[in-house]
């Protein structure tokens, strides 16, 4: 027999470790600041982990199927850069309206598209390491909005951004639209993940491309649609972001590729590749959301060390998910 | 008869509640060489761990020269001068032969490395095997056999006194054993003592000087080795008598179902012509190196090929995988741990990859994956827990269910390359049941090996393979042994040392 004992506690570690840690931080909050639990300050998290967590979505199948996206927080400045700019554009002829919103959103999701699009078309079909082809996108859309903006800010007409405001601060029944659209991204790419083929073939990919391979896989569609998706996702982020402040700049977006990678990590999905959970990313993000609202809402600790103690939970977070390696 | 240098008493080892190795008693003496055999999963790798300190015993003890000792870590075993060979091979792929041979050791003059001397001990090793890798070849780029005779170095170079092999025959081909036996043999009679493990038992008995039969976590036989034919080994390992290995050949064949002319893998093979009806078994015999899984791989679409192609009559056009899948044609991987499973992953994971859409309508229906896998555990006697990564299962389960991956997917026409590397005799023997049973329904078969013997009990007709080129067909009372050396070595020239990195 060469049957290994099962890593059963394990396992279950890394499925409770990150609820406990988002509980512990729940908990933490409530004793803190009565107003923690309170409907504002929830709706206010939730909107917050919109962008990264839609963003973060998408992330969750490109590294489940063994790739990297550093490009989404620029892509996502540069989006909203050039919808800014569209729209603008078009207002003398189309003028404030339901028209003009759609256009701004068609261009959001058509850039996100080609964008991705691009990332996926280096990785695989020229075979380029992701790491490399998206720290190069990174610099280029960076690059590429700051030009636009001319170093400075770019910014939607006053009129436009009026109408357009609903879209981050309205909602159905209290609800605000970016935390419905986030949900339904969640819902539905954690059915994808967990029972299509699209999920599968992404797991497998990432757990060992060759097998897919020989197993008559379409390694390279696959792939490539895991960075179309995230183009797509960081376009419909877009769409919900630029209602927010109505422009965009060189800093839009800085460290978003890094916040959606940290939250896919915490929440169980494998760097590596090869296994993913769309639910455990949602936890992620809620948790790198919840410590930065806590420190806002306490003076227990500087809001400044946010950025250390969300570093110290991603390092925990893979600690507690580590395996023993087998005997060999 | 010499004291044993290492020994294990009475050794049981348990993972969790389930005890493998049930008091385990056996010697390894300096000077003999001592073959450890039994059917996958017998706790043959336990043993071995046990004696290379990567594991310790859960009682028993393990002496060495006759004192009781506990390896804290395999590091200590080495020290002593106990290695420990993988299948698998434990070799940095990026590094050079020079440069995993001295790794940990390397010799220094002053501050700096001394690449000079290293160089000049690696290429006195190497010779010393018959080698004739460059010292600088990284071993990523290496053949099989070399990557082997790069470990054997490796040991040299540390003194070993007791040298543990697991089945280092098992990616070699005929020549290449011969080597290493000879190798193997120089060794003994230098006093190491030599512990290897095989599924080939004529290599047994050939080389063994004393034999431990190991069945289900238990020593069945332990001692000299004399006497003990193939027969009565396989006997003893299985636990009943052993009928035929091989089904009978019907020699009944159907329609054509796949026609290749002037076939061409850049690289590995060219102008390969051959037919296979419904029914057949088609063997495909030749060294390691002659391009026999590359022509294969190209005609499925795995890599770049060019020529005609007739499936069932038509001409048809494979530049993909699932090109070939479509048209019902499969390739099995001769390497079932790195292109075959997802080790990772549990068994119905992997069983229904390939033919994943089946499962799905819309979403993928899990109770259906379940009743797949239901199906294939009987079909094809796989054991194992259903809940158990595929990676640690035994070779043979592994096998199994790398063959009931495929067969899922329905394929006419079926290639298996190595259908039983590494697994043992009467594993063997289902898989063989199950090609034939194959082929009796109507479906064509190939089967790519290195293994003569399966070759020639198996296959209806047989092409063998040499540098790239189909080098003749033997079929009926000229299938023999000498026929497919003949034409795999090339008629009166000497042995071609064509050794392709894989």
């Amino acid at each position: 027999m060469t049957v290994k004992p099962q890593a059963r506690p394990k396992v279950s570690m890394s499925v409770i470790g990150p609820i406990a840690a988002l509980i512990v931080l729940i908990v933490m909050g409530a004793l803190m600041n009565p107003n923690f639990l309170g409907v504002d300050n929830i709706s206010n998290v939730l909107s917050r982990s919109a962008f990264i967590g839609i963003i973060a979505v998408g992330m969750t199948f490109v590294i489940t199927a063994g790739g990297l996206d550093l490009s989404v927080g620029s892509m996502a400045a540069f989006v909203a850069g050039l919808m800014i700019l569209v729209m603008n554009a078009a207002l003398p002829s189309l003028g404030v309206g339901v028209p003009i919103i759609l256009l701004g959103m068609a261009t959001a999701l058509v850039a996100g598209l080609v964008a991705g699009w691009l990332n996926g078309f280096l990785i695989t079909v020229l075979g380029i390491e992701a790491f490399i082809v998206t720290l190069g996108s990174m610099g280029i859309y960076r690059s590429l909005v700051t030009w636009l903006a001319d170093g400075g800010t770019l910014s939607l007409d006053f009129g436009l951004r009026t109408f357009y405001q609903p879209v981050f601060y309205g909602g159905i029944l209290g609800v605000s639209w970016p935390i419905i659209v986030f949900a339904v991204v969640v819902i539905v790419g954690e059915i994808a993940m967990r029972s299509s083929v699209f999920g599968r073939h992404c797991a497998a990919i990432g757990s060992n491309d060759q097998v897919a391979k020989y197993s008559s896989v379409r390694v390279g569609r696959v792939r490539m649609a895991t960075y179309v998706i995230l183009g797509l996702l960081v376009g419909v982020a877009t769409i919900m972001y630029v209602p927010r402040l109505g422009s965009a700049s060189s800093s839009t977006g800085v460290l978003w590729e890094l916040e959606a990678i940290a939250a896919v990590i915490i929440g169980g999905t494998l760097l590596k590749g090869g296994f993913g959970r769309v639910w455990g990313t949602v936890i992620g993000v809620l948790i790198l959301t919840l410590i930065g609202n806590i420190l806002n809402l306490t003076d227990f600790v500087s809001p400044y060390l946010n950025g250390a103690i969300q570093g110290l939970i991603i390092v925990l977070a893979v600690v507690l998910q580590r395996e023993s390696k087998p005997g060999v | 008869m010499t004291e044993p240098v290492l020994s294990l008493s009475n050794v049981s080892r348990s993972f969790g509640p389930i005890e493998v190795l049930h008091g385990v008693s056996m010697a390894l003496r300096p000077g003999r060489v001592h073959a450890l055999i039994g059917e996958n999963g017998a706790g043959k790798s336990t043993t071995m761990k046990i004696i290379a300190g990567y594991q310790p015993p859960s009682s028993g003890s393990v002496h060495v020269e006759g004192r009781e000792t506990a390896f804290a870590s395999m590091g200590e075993a080495e020290a002593l001068g106990i290695s420990l060979i993988h299948q698998e091979f434990n070799l940095a792929e990026q590094l050079t032969a020079e440069q995993n041979i001295f790794l940990g050791q390397e010799l220094k003059r002053g501050l700096l490395l001394d690449k000079r001397a290293m160089r000049e001990k690696t290429h006195e090793l190497l010779d010393r095997l018959d080698c004739r890798v460059p010292t600088d070849r990284v071993v990523s780029q290496m053949s099989n056999s070399d990557k082997q005779m790069v470990e054997i170095a490796k040991a040299l170079l540390r003194d070993t006194r007791v040298l543990i092999m697991d089945e280092p025959t098992a990616v070699l081909t005929k020549s290449e054993t011969a080597v290493l036996m000879r190798q193997v043999r120089a060794l003994r009679d230098k006093g190491t003592a030599v512990l290897f493990t095989s599924h080939k038992l004529d290599e047994v008995r050939e080389i063994a000087d004393d034999l431990t039969i190991m069945r289900d976590g238990s020593v069945v036989f332990s001692g000299p080795a004399e006497g003990m034919d193939e027969h009565a080994m396989a006997t003893a390992m299985v636990g009943r008598e052993m009928s035929d290995l091989f089904p009978p050949k019907t020699g009944s064949f159907g329609d054509m179902a796949l026609e290749v002319r002037g076939l061409t893998v850049p690289g590995f093979a060219e102008d390969i012509n051959f037919t296979l009806r419904r029914g057949e078994i088609l063997g495909i015999a030749g060294l390691i190196g002659s391009g026999r899984t590359e022509t294969f791989e190209g005609l499925c679409g795995l890599r770049s090929a060019s020529g005609e192609v007739r499936i069932k009559g038509q001409p048809v056009t494979i530049r993909h995988p699932w090109e070939a899948l479509d048209l019902g044609m499969c390739y099995l991987t001769e390497d079932r741990k790195t292109r075959g499973l997802l080790l990772q992953k549990g068994m119905r994971e992997n069983l229904t990859l390939q033919a994943l859409h089946s499962f799905a309508r819309g979403l993928i229906d899990k109770g259906a994956e379940e009743t797949a896998l239901t199906k294939a555990i009987a079909e094809f006697d796989i054991r194992g827990s259903r809940g158990v990564r595929v990676g640690n299962l035994s070779g043979g389960n592994q096998q199994k269910l790398l063959f009931a991956k495929t067969m899922l997917s329905n394929p006419d026409i079926v290639i298996i390359d190595e259908p039983t590397r590494g697994i043992d005799i009467g594993t063997k023997q289902q898989m063989y049941g199950f090609i034939r049973g194959l082929a009796d329904q109507g479906r064509a078969i190939v089967v790519i090996s290195s293994e003569m013997q399966e070759v020639i009990g198996l296959a209806d007709r047989v092409l063998v393979m040499r540098q790239g080129r189909i080098a003749g067909e033997v079929q009926g009372a000229s299938l023999t042994e000498d026929a497919i050396v003949q034409l795999a070595m090339g008629v009166g020239q000497r042995a071609p040392v064509l050794e392709t990195a894989q």
